[in-house]
Order: C-alpha cells, then structure tokens, then sequence
C-alpha cells in the first residue's frame, strides 16, 4: 500500500517529508515545495469537480434522458414521438409486468427479512469469544465476494432435480425423501429459490455491517446491565439492540435497495420462468429493451422501478433514523 | 487467515474483560456454529468436490469425496473458458476503474465533508442520490451515449462507467471517514504554506489508508463481479471480462458439471484471495460509515 503514515500524522507544526512514493505525491523532495509559487495555488471547490463531471456523464444526464424516453414510443432505432402516459397505461395491463411487480416485491420482502435476521445472529454468534470466530466471519462474508452470476450457476446444481445430487441427494440421504422438488423448475417454488440463493450469499455482507455495530456497543453498559440484574435477552433487547438501529438501517437499506433492484442472479438461474413465475422488475425491463426492442416501454418500467426504491428508501430511512440513539 | 480478524479495538476490550470469566455457553456456542457453517458451506462442498472428478464419478456418486480427485477438469477449463485472456481484461478493466474511483472519491469527498452546507451540502446529497436511483434508468440512454462515442467494447468506455456508477458509495465512504478526522494537521500545513494540493495529497491522503482499503475491496468486489454491463458493452469485442467468459462457458458444456465447476473455481479465485488479504479493512470501513 502506502507509505507509513506515522510519519505524517506524528507532525502537526509543519508539513512532515512526504516519505517514499505515497500515491499522488510521486516522491516531491521538500526542496522542491518551496519553490511552488503562489499563483498556482488550487481553489477547494476544485476538488469536486472530476467527480462531478464524471458522476454527470454516467449517471445524472442518463437518468434524466431515461425519464424523457420513459413518455415516448422510441424503438431503439429512427425517431420517435412523445406519447404521454401510455407506457404506463400499457403497463397496467401487461400481466407479465403486474406479476413482475408482484414478484419483485415479495422477493425483495423475503431478502431483507430473512437475510437481516440471519445476519443478525450470525453476527451476534461471531461477536464473541469461540475459538473459531475468525475463520467463521470469513467463511460467512465469502460467498458475498465472488460474482452473483458463478453463485447462480452453483445453485443450478444445488437445485437440480436429479434425485442423487444436490440438495435432494442430501435430503435422501438424510432420510427427508419426501421433501425433493424441482427447485427451479417448478413454478410456485422458483422465486423462493432465487431468494434463498440470494440470501445465502449476502447474509454474510449483513453480518458485518451488524459486526461493526456490535463492536460500537459500549463494554461498560453491558457491565452495569448485568450489575443491574439484567438477563442476557434483556442486555440484548435493551442495551445492544437499540444501539444496534445505525447498523440496521444501513442493513435494511442496502438490502431493499439490493432487492428491488435484483437482476444478475435471477437472470442466470430461471432467467424468470418457468413461464413468468420468477419475472421480476428488472428482468422485464431487459427483455422489452433487448429482446423486443421497446426501448420507450423499457424506460417506463424502469422509471417505476426508480419510483419503488426511491420511495421506500426515504420511507425506510425518516423512520429508521427516527429511532437511533447513541451510546 | 485465522489469525487476522475482522476485528477491530472495542472488541479486544469485550474480550479481555470476558475471559476472566469463562463462561458455560462458549463450547455449546462453539459447537452450534461449526453446525451451522456447514451447512452453509454444503454449496461450496459441492463445488469443490465436482470439481475434483471426472463424469462417471459425479455419475456414479455425485455427494462422495472424490476417489481418487482429478485435476484434469481445471487444465480443459482453462483453455475451454479463455480464462487466461478473460482474467486480463478483468484486471485491466478494474484496476483502472479502482485507480479513478480512488483519486476522484477522496477528492471529492474532501471537499464535500469540509464545506458540509450550502453548495458542498447540495452537491452531497446529489452523489448520495447515485446510491438509491437504479442504474436500469439511464442504462439504455448511456447505451446510446458509449454506441455514439464509439467507447463499446473498449477498455476505456467499462473504466468511465464503473467510475460513474461507483463514485456515489465511495464519496459516501470517503466522506464519512474524514468527517471524523481532525482538520488541524491540513489546516497547519496551508498555514505552513502549503495549497490546498499539496495539503491533500501529503498530508489528508495518506491519513485516509483504513478507508481507502475499504474502498478498494467493495468497488474491486462490485466491478470485477459485474455481469450485466461488460455484457452489454463488451459482447464479441473479445475484451469480455471473466463473469462473461464464464457465462457463455458454461452455457457451452452446461451437463459437464466437473469442467463447470472447475471454471467457477479458477475464476472466482483472484477476488477471493483479494479478499483474504484486505478483508480486515471491511469492517472498518463499515464502521467508519457507521458513524457518518
């Protein structure tokens, strides 16, 4: 990485020797800083400004455009015209979109729910002295690190039908026979097992955001609580949980967010069958573009899509921040 | 790996402070969790193993340990999925984008955490707003945009997007982190003489290392695992990354699970041992955001 910074940071009354080659500086000697003249001195508000143009180029002015072709019938190809509301009024009686619409939101309620609480106890079981908590922390955060795309393809076998492999060769093998499924293929069950696929891989990623929160809770208050007679459930619902409300809204947030806007994982494992049972919003708005050639509809759909996040993230977060305390 | 932890200084206090009172829960606990990482392991179990054998075994017994393991899947792999090529244009690709995400977002973020109202305040909430809008809104418009510049299937074109898409979270981190520094030792040296320049990039810079760590792990995890984009953007440039490469790989020998499997492996392998070695940095960075 860098250079060490203790030979900068030990030094408050001039500006230390920058030592080596720490990124930016290139290794200046100190001779030459005094020669810098004044007149070439950078005003602050330079700094924003590479950020801000790149920021523009990818996201604000693409996303403006979005919005404009989200009331046009534009193909992909030639001009096109503006057509008021009538991609959402399309939209209302598309019954794929409808149960896409469905489907995203049940997907995204069952990821937060389930990956939070996972996440949380996972967190709480690591968050403690057992000789193994280290090794456990990252084989739990792993599998948020490799690609959602392998992790579907993994779970295509997990999942597979056959009666000796995967999931059902384990649930033969322990005597659950019974319980074997087309996991995948059949239609009531597929979006459930994109979601458990999905919360197995970032269930980790919760446990280290609700970690870090564990690690901000005070000793000392935990120390009083069991002074006071407190139980451990009580020291949990009383002392670490509401301290834990920072954690959580960053949890719920980036879960939700994640949620709605879920397209890779779906798109490799079921690519939204069989049928449409698995469709989500994402995924309909990349066939209609791509495959069909909707561009203007797609927009649509992906305007709603923005609508959704955008709405329930404020939602989340004036009433999550409400309820934080600090220690 | 066991020895480093994602652990930083509150908890060594939790610990010290616990273990002179061993409790009776620790082995049920202990034990409890083992239980439960391996079941969460089963999938990785599979992998592994699958990897590690020809068809008639995965035929034969497809949840055994390999007898005897073969390495002979990983070798086909390799050539069948150009992983060699794939892996250079993935390195290329997000080495350059966490080059750009690095300088831009603790410039910027410079800036906005010290000029918190007004102007600097708006421009935050501006970033901020990257996080929460999903990139489906402007994918088709920016399509347009790389297509008219003539940037699809260029290395250059996947580094401005990742860039774009990614400095939201990362200003959202950086200026976190140097909220919670003291302004005294920039402000000593612009008294010193120093401009604002210099000031940053000897002084606040190196001081932002336990971020800038964070940084490089979660966006080097978002852009080389990215699927969707290099797909768009890339397909048949021949400069596909590697979920690409394995995504089209896969779809070719999709019933030859061991030659699949031992693909899945050799390319999620850089991002783990990535991982590994600045997973410590997560949690910190996480903390730091925490209190921002």
């Amino acid at each position: 990485m860098n250079s060490p910074s203790e030979t900068t940071t030990s030094d408050g009354s001039r500006p230390p020797v920058a030592a080596g080659t720490t990124a930016g500086t290139g290794g200046r000697d100190p001779a030459r800083r005094k020669r810098v003249r004044r007149d070439q001195t950078v005003p602050p508000w330079a700094f924003v400004v590479p950020a801000l143009v790149v920021y523009a180029v990818v996201v604000l002015y693409p996303s403006l455009a979005g919005v404009v072709y989200a009331f046009t019938d534009w193909s992909g190809i030639g001009g096109f015209s503006f057509i008021g509301f009538d991609n959402f009024r399309t939209l209302l009686d598309d019954d794929r979109a409808l149960e896409s619409v469905g489907n995203t939101l049940m997907l995204t309620v069952a990821v937060v729910v389930v990956q939070n609480a996972i996440g949380l106890l996972l967190a709480l079981g690591v968050n403690t002295t057992i000789r193994s908590r280290s090794l456990l922390r990252v084989i739990f955060f792993a599998p948020a690190v490799v690609s959602p795309v392998m992790v579907a393809f993994l779970w295509k076998y997990v999942y597979n039908p056959e009666n000796g492999a995967g999931l059902n060769g384990i649930l033969g093998a322990i005597g659950l026979g019974g319980l074997r499924q087309d996991w995948l293929g059949n239609p009531s069950l597929a979006l459930w097992s994109v979601a458990a696929m999905v919360i197995w891989q970032y269930a980790g990623y919760s446990m280290v955001i609700f970690l870090a929160g564990l690690q901000g809770v005070p000793v000392e208050l935990h120390e009083a609580a069991r002074i006071d007679g407190a139980g451990t459930w009580q020291r949990f619902r009383y002392v670490t949980w509401p301290l834990l409300a920072p954690a959580l809204t960053i949890n719920l947030m980036l879960s939700t967010i994640g949620g709605l806007k879920l397209f890779d994982q779906v798109y490799a494992a079921t690519n939204g069958g069989p049928g449409t049972s698995s469709e989500t919003l994402s995924t309909v708005l990349y066939k209609e573009a791509f495959v069909y050639g909707k561009f203007g509809y797609s927009t649509a759909v992906a305007l709603v899509l923005a609508l959704f996040v955008a709405a329930v993230s404020l939602v989340q977060l004036r009433y999550l921040r409400a309820r934080e305390v600090t220690a | 790996m066991t020895t480093t932890t994602l652990a930083g200084k509150p908890e060594r206090r939790t610990e010290e402070k616990r273990r002179r009172r061993p409790r009776y829960g620790s082995y049920a606990l202990e034990l409890g969790m083992a239980v439960v990482a391996v079941v969460f392991l089963f999938p990785v179990y599979a992998l592994l193993t699958l990897a590690l054998k020809d068809p008639q075994q995965i035929a034969d017994s497809p949840l055994s340990l390999p007898a005897p393991p073969t390495l002979g899947n990983f070798g086909d792999a390799w050539t069948s999925a150009s992983l060699a090529s794939a892996l250079v244009n993935s390195a290329i690709i997000t080495g350059f984008s966490l080059l750009l995400l690095i300088v831009l977002g603790s410039t910027g973020a410079y800036y906005l955490a010290r000029r918190a109202t007004g102007l600097g305040y708006g421009l935050y909430v501006l970033f901020l707003l990257g996080i929460v809008l999903p990139f489906q809104l402007g994918m088709i418009p920016l399509y347009k945009l790389v297509d008219n510049l003539g940037w699809l299937g260029t290395y250059h074109g996947m580094v401005l997007f990742y860039t774009g898409i990614q400095l939201p979270f990362t200003i959202f981190l950086y200026t976190g982190f140097i909220r919670a520094l003291p302004p005294d030792y920039a402000q000593a040296a612009l008294i010193d003489g120093c401009d604002h320049r210099q000031a940053f990039t000897r002084i606040v810079f190196p001081l932002l290392r336990p971020i800038t760590g964070t940084v490089i792990i979660l966006n080097a995890v978002f852009v080389w695992n990215d699927f969707f984009t290099p797909l768009l953007y890339l397909g048949g440039s021949g400069k596909e990354t590697v979920p690409v490469g394995v995504f089209s790989f896969v779809g070719q020998y999709v019933s030859d699970y061991g030659l699949v499997f031992a693909g899945l492996v050799l390319a999620a392998l850089p991002i783990l041992v990535v991982f590994l070695v600045l997973q410590r940095f997560v949690i910190k960075g996480f903390a730091g955001g925490l209190k921002g």
